[in-house]
């Protein structure tokens, strides 16, 4: 069984945002990037499934700039077999992304289709999602455990109320939460491993997408800034101060 | 003028409080605003919809498939309903929501706007990027705008309406691949993080769950919710509904606790709404003092039971 994988290239978590002053964007040259966390989760939850027996082939893809290629090289050295990117320069909203891996997913005749739940830059939380409904499957978001059996999978989600468990039939979407498991840690072999398998590269034109009409963006602002308050010395002057403002 | 088209979210026969903020965005864009329950008999939950204020018509889809909300399920059915001239879908920003938005966005072929949390005109709205440290203006493309709203950003509507209730039938086939096996919920006498007007959160260096104890004996005294930070769930203190943050619950209380918190950046999103933030850290260079409005550098574990001690 084959499982598709799709991992974005995106602005390191670590890295303190900057919106650009004309308010066209935030800065991303310069900027370290890396693969967007919830990914890696993804990522690492089929190697553990292929390690238990319970998929065989595990397909990586990206879409993005030849830049991405460096995302798909650290999906392969956590274990893919194989990686495509689907190269387009330009933004890729959720729901072209979402046609061109389901276009993927129904070529490679993949069984299982591990996201991210959400992708820390434009944090839209859609795509799983949208892939599941253009192919008419089963979805399974925000897990937090996966059990794959006899084609099926049990997978327990974090929603608002605390864990819900949901059992799928195969085909399914699966979309990573952060507790589903803690990403291994890369080690060289791996990585030069990694250099050497196939990567192949596509295009939305190729996959039969048209980009659907997309959000247009048209400023970019940094969020109201919280000025700094004032350092109370005491359990009594914390007190005193709230009282103060009517907060106790 | 804008029709839209607000899908409820409930339980056991009650209204989730996400629903009477996802209306006031709906407000804000104004027009026609009704309200979509599908539930297995939504009898009681219409009837609270319907005293909503701003709320034209509660639409009613009975059917034993709707026993729990499951989006794959869900989908075709407010699929088909959209298609009577609804200009807009709005559904609450909650992990109900954030599930089963894309589903119907993808199903209608439009981009979906995730998190709106401020409404310009009909298709114009601001939204969060990068943990909300980018705020995007968006201008959604023609067609049926579907959005999530951002609870935090928007205050629930009053009650007070006496919108008419209407039974509909839907000829949607529906999936047979998703069932529900459990939900395993926290049941909490205390309030609601996303609708309390306090809550105090315990982070990493709280060091254990029980050591949590006087977390929930501060929260008790001045009647607050509980969060805590990621750190704290995964090292399994407390429960994963209690996470605030860029992927936990987005909170806007008038007064949060920020105690054994360093502040990360995916914790501040969590709680940029908050009216006014106390921050309790030993570490008097820890991040969370660049928004604190109150800080006190000090250990938690004499401080906290010493503020309890004295409220
Ligand atoms: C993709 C992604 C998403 C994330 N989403 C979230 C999210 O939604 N919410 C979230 O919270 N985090 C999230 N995180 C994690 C975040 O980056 C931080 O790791 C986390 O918030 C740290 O939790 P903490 O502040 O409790 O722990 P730490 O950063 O370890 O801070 C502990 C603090 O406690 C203080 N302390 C220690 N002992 C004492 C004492 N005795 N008395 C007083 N103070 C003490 C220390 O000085 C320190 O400041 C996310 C990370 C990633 C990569």
């Amino acid at each position: 069984m084959k499982a598709l994988v799709s991992v974005k290239r995106v602005v390191d978590y670590n890295v303190r945002i900057q919106v650009k002053s004309d308010g066209s964007g935030v800065v991303t040259d310069g900027v370290k990037h890396s693969m967007n966390p919830f990914d890696e989760i993804a990522m690492e939850e089929a190697v553990r499934l292929r390690e238990k027996g319970k998929i065989t082939e595990i397909v990586a893809v990206s879409i993005g700039s030849e830049k991405s290629e460096e995302t798909l090289r650290t999906a392969l050295a956590f274990g893919a077999d194989r990686a495509i990117l689907i190269k387009e320069a330009g933004e890729v909203q959720p729901l072209t992304a979402a046609k061109a891996l389901a276009a993927v997913f129904k070529k490679e005749g993949a069984q299982l289709f591990i996201a991210g739940k959400q992708a820390i830059d434009d944090d839209a939380n859609q795509t799983g999602q949208m892939v599941a409904s253009l192919l008419d499957i089963a979805q399974a978001t925000f897990a937090s455990r996966v059990d794959v059996d006899g084609g099926k999978a049990v997978v327990t989600r974090e929603v608002d109320a605390g864990l819900e468990t949901l059992e799928v039939d195969l085909p399914a979407v699966i979309t990573a939460d952060l507790r589903l498991n803690e990403p291994r840690y890369l080690k060289l072999p791996d990585i030069m491993k990694a250099k050497k398998k196939p990567l192949d590269t596509t295009t939305l034109g190729d996959l039969g997408v048209t980009a659907a009409a997309g959000i247009k963006t048209t400023k970019t602002s940094p969020p109201p800034s919280r000025s700094k308050g004032i350092v109370v010395k005491t359990v009594d002057e914390l007190v005193a101060a709230l009282k103060a403002k009517g907060l106790l | 003028m804008s029709k839209i088209l607000v899908i409820a979210e409930h339980a056991e026969g009650k209204l989730n409080a996400s629903v009477s903020k996802t209306l006031a965005a709906a407000a804000k864009i104004g027009g026609e605003v009704d309200v979509l329950v599908l539930a297995a008999d939504g009898a009681a939950v219409a009837a609270q919809a319907a005293q909503l204020a701003g709320v034209t018509k509660v639409l009613v889809v009975n059917n034993a498939a709707n026993t729990q909300a499951l989006a794959a399920l869900l989908a075709p059915q407010i699929v088909e309903v959209a298609k009577s001239g609804y200009t807009h879908l709005l559904f609450p920003g909650t992990t109900f929501g954030k599930d089963l938005a894309p589903r119907v966005a993808a199903k209608l072929d439009v981009q979906q706007v995730s998190d709106i949390m401020a409404v310009h005109g009909a298709s114009s709205f601001d939204r969060p990027t990068y943990a909300g440290n980018a705020i995007t203006t968006v201008e959604a493309p023609a067609g049926i705008v579907v959005a999530t709203v951002r609870l935090a950003s928007f205050t629930a509507v009053a009650q007070g309406g006496s919108a008419a209730v209407e039974t509909l039938s839907i000829s949607a086939t529906l999936p047979g691949h998703t069932r529900f096996v459990k939900l395993e919920a926290q049941k909490s006498e205390r309030p609601d993080l996303q609708s309390a007007a306090r809550v105090v959160s315990g982070g990493r260096a709280m060091g254990s769950s029980d050591n949590f104890k006087i977390i929930y004996e501060l929260a008790d005294k001045i009647g607050a919710g509980v969060g805590a930070s990621r750190a704290a769930v995964d090292s399994g203190y407390v429960p994963n509904d209690m996470q605030v943050g860029q992927t936990g619950k987005i909170i806007a209380p008038e007064l949060y606790f920020a105690i054994g918190i360093s502040g990360a950046i995916q914790h501040l999103a969590g709680i940029k709404d908050a009216r006014t933030i106390v921050a309790i850290n030993k570490d008097a260079e820890a991040p969370i003092f660049e928004v604190a409005d109150f800080g006190l550098v000090a250990d938690l574990f004499t401080a906290v039971p010493e503020l309890s001690s004295k409220l």
